[in-house]
């Protein structure tokens, strides 16, 4: 009676794992949980200027003063990747475009681990780090 | 009686032990409140890993930092002159005698295998501004980080390098090809 009991209990277990465990592919792939716009507001700010080269060098002058390394830059295309390691590995990828014809919009965002970072606070010390190295203040995006 | 009762006792075990295994996959690691945020230490370990030269010839000073790369081993991964980026890496062995011989007598004792580090790799990341008042000078800031595999080709380590003598080599070395570019010497 008792050996049936945790048989069915490793039953109903290896369920548990197979939910907890595995998030189909395609919720992995397109990251479905989170809301598009919202995501959108937290990792993305707007600055006062138009100087796309000055903007992505002191994104890389940021990134290289939180201890990352970058991986990846591309002037034309306006993104820069780089890797934190300090016994974890933190991803990010920061690109630079156009917002009218006054306003440049800086998109950050950041993977920990094996996980999308995607709470605000993360976020919000990034920018305010680039403000101090962009002499320039950042604004919210809707 | 006894035997009912060491069998529930096991049930409870096992289903702590499962418990913390859920836990452990369903883990969700969060990022450290610290790891993007400016701290003390930011701007030491950015006068460690920066040099200011006398020269406004920015893709001069880039091209003696591929060149430097190069003499070192590292092989170039990206650049992007525009921005003054240069990305090199390397592979190179971690084995090191004393952890050999630690994990073999580990492995010996415990009747364990006990795996050892055995390659490594590691990337530079070279950086150039210009700097100063009317951007006479050019900025280099140089940052370095490594990861390590064991036997068993697991990641042991992971890091940022930042011992001030590699820095100071690095420099050294960078005035030298700067030198050596200046004067068209090779």
């Amino acid at each position: 009676m008792k050996r049936f009991n945790i048989t069915k209990f490793s039953v109903a277990i290896f369920f548990l794992f197979l939910i907890v465990g595995c998030a189909s592919t395609q919720k992995q792939l397109l990251d479905s949980d989170a809301s598009q716009l919202q995501l959108r507001s937290i990792q993305t700010r707007a600055f006062d200027t138009t100087d796309k080269e000055k903007t992505l060098r002191a994104v890389i002058a940021t990134l290289q003063d939180l201890g990352f390394v970058i991986d990846k830059a591309d002037a034309t295309l306006g993104s820069v990747s780089a890797t934190k390691l300090d016994r974890y590995a933190l991803r990010m990828t920061v690109t630079v475009r156009p917002k009218g014809d006054k306003q440049l919009l800086v998109r950050a965002n950041a993977q920990y681990e094996l996980t999308p970072v995607e709470d605000p606070e993360p976020y919000q010390n990034f920018f305010s780090a680039l403000q101090k190295a962009m002499f320039l203040s950042a604004h919210d995006v809707d | 009686m006894g035997f009912l009762k060491n069998k529930s006792l096991n049930l409870k075990r096992y289903s702590l032990v499962l418990f913390s295994l859920l836990f452990v996959i369903a883990c969700h690691s969060r990022i450290p409140s610290e790891a993007l945020k400016l701290d003390s230490e930011s701007l030491q370990k950015r006068q460690l890993q920066t040099r200011v030269f006398q020269t406004n010839d920015e893709s001069k000073v880039l091209a003696a930092c591929s060149s430097l790369l190069q003499d070192l081993g590292f092989n170039i991964e990206e650049s992007e002159s525009e921005l003054g980026v240069i990305v090199g890496s390397k592979d190179r062995s971690a084995v090191s005698a004393g952890k050999v011989v630690g994990s073999l007598l580990l492995g010996v004792l415990t009747g364990v295998y006990v795996p050892w580090d055995k390659n490594q790799k590691m990337r530079a990341c070279v950086v150039t501004k210009p700097s100063g008042e009317e951007k006479k000078n050019v900025a280099v800031r140089v940052t370095f980080q490594r990861i390590v595999w064991n036997t068993q080709n697991q990641i042991t380590i992971m890091e940022g390098l930042t011992e001030p003598e590699m820095y100071k080599e690095f420099f050294d070395k960078l005035s030298k090809s700067l030198f050596l570019e200046a004067n068209e010497a090779f």
